[in-house]
């Protein structure tokens, strides 16, 4: 019972990792309808500069904020200089884009810092918490990590349901012509679409970094895992993005847990799995609208 | 078909040729690197079928790599079977592993199918850590490949090796051609730019897709059995998700649904990176500049080149040819576009393999 705790708490915890990325990825869906696979590399990169904002001053917060800020402006900027001239192209000329970016990225993350691994700080304490003298498998900034996940969402959340920005993404979202029509600037929108992309990834890069290192590979199998999470919930849908994440993240710390060492290397098969009996039910993911077909 | 048929078999026999007469010319080095660019020409050339053609996305073909380089793996080590039929064997179980594939991926579609098979390709390797005894983890199995006896035993090892590639690939290149040509071809682009009109038409749609991921499959297989004998070992290192992308990357800056495509693709993966070391350690940079440099540059070269062509390098090409009055322009079909009509007859019958 005490082991199930803590795999739930731990398996919590890196699932709203993977809901940071999956939602990130969702914003660029809905916008672009496009899969942006540098969205890990970017984190990496923001990371690196995380690291070295910490370096330089000592603080940890600076080198936070400064990630998140990083994360705004890589996400513009990639969608203004690479992603928009492609759009309108063949469809999979955007995607390929995005995976020349990512290799850029971790070319330029090679050569500025070289490929060793490194370690990164934690915002809080990363020794374990326990209730009385039963060890709870997570520590505080397992907690930091999940809480401030959960605010970026419901911050999002909110902002899309209340003002009229979140109104003109949601509309753009919905039909980009009628919105045009009725006077938004869809290419703004989309662009600020992309920045908030960036600033969850930036996010997701400096929580979950503590316990993976940094290198220019870093990112790769938690962009994987994001990615999966937010096909199980369907890429039209924040909500399903975050459902996606969590039990992604559950399912990934039981199988870790319960199932040995050969448990944890077969993780990817685990998530697979649950992939696969998802999408036969829901070709479109858990919180899939009805499908428009044109014929 | 029956006139085309003749003029892919002299570009084949012309192209075996050269490749007979760059691989005594130069040295082992490049003797590799042929050998490696057929390996990926196999692989690409069965992912453009199913992606350019039949429309469906997979960023999962290193798994079906993974799978005939294993299987190669295995039957040479225990069974001692000679390689072409080891190389067939692989390229048949590979293609059931496909079909297995295709019916689940049957009903997904765009980033659904790119999620699912991206999974199946970071999964699969993974089985080979979690079964060591059998697969050999981490170390991965060696392979024990050499030049037949007749050809004495001076003849470098390298060699022989980028004529088998070689020669696998051109049959591979030359059998593309001509299933694109045919019906089956036919039935994958009409299914790829509108299921429901090639629903209504007659296809079979579902076996259309189905079918087109055996293919594909299949020669990712027998290009997993080539990189068995190259590599000269078989590690789940080489079966990364990088593999798996670069292969889709070659398909698309190529020239997304054509044979020569696979070819320009397959050179740029495997040559930029390696030109961009020569140039950076020529440069007396330091070690982890020198070896980041082509990375950077090869994210750089994909970027430019969708930029600049949107049809990829072939698309340039015949560009190129069309200004000289070599052959007419037509304008390449794009990729599921909504635009497009249902049924392009006439560009698309010459689309195949120009």
């Amino acid at each position: 019972m005490v082991e199930f705790l803590q795999f739930t708490l731990s398996g919590l915890s890196f699932g709203m990792i993977y809901a940071a990325i999956a939602l990130s990825l969702v914003l660029i869906w809905r916008g672009t309808r496009l899969l942006n696979f540098a969205q890990g590399g970017m984190a990496m990169f923001t990371t690196y500069i995380a690291l070295e904002v910490i370096r330089q001053t000592g603080s940890y917060w600076a080198g936070f904020v400064v990630a998140l800020a990083a994360g705004v402006v890589l996400g513009a900027a990639a969608e203004l200089v690479v992603v928009r001239p492609a759009l309108g192209k063949p469809e999979l000329n955007a995607v390929i884009i995005t995976i020349g970016l990512l290799i850029l990225l971790e070319g330029l993350a090679g050569i500025f810092y070289g490929g060793q691994y490194r370690s990164f700080p934690a915002a809080f304490s990363v020794i374990g918490l326990r209730a009385g003298s039963t060890p709870l498998g997570v520590s505080r900034f397992d907690v930091f990590v999940a809480l401030a996940v959960l605010a970026a969402t419901l911050l999002l959340a909110v902002g899309f349901r209340y003002t009229s920005a979140g109104l003109r993404m949601r509309a753009a979202a919905f039909n980009a012509t009628v919105a045009r029509l009725s006077g938004i600037r869809v290419a703004r929108v989309i662009t600020v679409g992309w920045a908030l992309a960036g600033l969850l990834g930036a996010l997701a890069g400096v929580l979950v970094t503590p316990s993976t290192f940094l290198y220019p590979n870093s990112m790769d199998s938690i962009f994987v895992f994001g990615f999966t999470a937010a096909v199980i919930g369907g890429l039209d849908s924040p909500l399903g993005a975050v459902v996606g994440g969590l039990l992604l993240g559950l399912a990934l710390s039981y199988a870790g847990g319960y199932l040995g060492s050969q448990g944890s290397d077969l993780t990817a098969l685990v998530a697979l799995g649950i992939l696969v009996v998802v999408l036969m039910l829901r070709p479109d993911g858990i919180f899939a609208g009805a499908r428009v077909r044109r014929v | 078909m029956t006139r085309t048929t003749p003029r892919i078999l002299a570009a084949a026999l012309a192209t075996a040729v050269l490749i007979v007469v760059l691989s005594i010319k130069l040295n082992s080095f490049r003797d590799y690197q042929i050998a490696q660019i057929a390996v990926e020409v196999t692989a690409v050339a069965g992912l453009t079928v199913l992606t350019g053609l039949s429309g469906q996305i997979s960023l999962g073909n290193g798994a079906f790599m993974a799978i005939g380089a294993y299987v190669t793996a295995l039957l040479m080590l225990h069974l001692n079977w000679p390689f072409y039929l080891v190389l067939v064997a692989a390229a048949a179980i590979t293609a059931v592993a496909g079909a297995v594939v295709g019916v689940a991926a049957a009903r997904l579609h765009g980033p659904y199918l790119a999620g699912a098979t991206l999974l199946l390709g970071v999964a699969l390797p993974s089985v080979a850590y979690a079964y060591q005894g059998f697969f050999g983890g981490d170390q991965g199995l060696d392979v024990n490949f050499t030049t037949p006896g007749f050809l004495g035993v001076n003849f470098p090892l390298t060699r022989w090796e980028a004529w088998v590639c070689s020669a696998v690939a051109l049959v591979v290149l030359v059998l593309l051609a001509n299933l694109g040509r045919s019906r089956v071809g036919r039935n994958w682009r009409a299914v790829r730019d509108d299921e429901v009109a090639a629903a209504l038409a007659g296809v079979n749609v579902a076996r259309a897709r189905i079918l087109a991921f055996v293919v594909s499959a299949a020669c990712a297989g027998a290009a997993g059995a080539l990189l068995a004998i190259v590599t000269g070992l078989v590690a789940p290192e080489a079966f990364t998700i990088t593999l798996s992308i670069a292969l889709l990357t070659a398909a698309v800056i190529g020239g997304l649904g054509t044979l020569p495509g696979a070819v320009w693709g397959s050179l740029v993966i495997v040559l930029v990176p390696t030109y961009a070391t020569d140039v950076a350690t020529s440069h007396g940079l330091s070690s982890s500049v020198a070896s980041n440099i082509p990375v950077a540059a090869y994210g750089a070269v994909l970027i430019l080149v969708m930029l600049l062509f949107p049809q990829g390098i072939q698309g340039a090409v015949r560009w190129l040819l069309g200004l000289f009055g070599l052959t007419q322009i037509s304008p390449a079909p794009t990729w599921r576009d909504a635009a497009t009509p249902a049924v392009t007859p006439e560009p698309n019958e010459k689309e195949g393999a120009q």
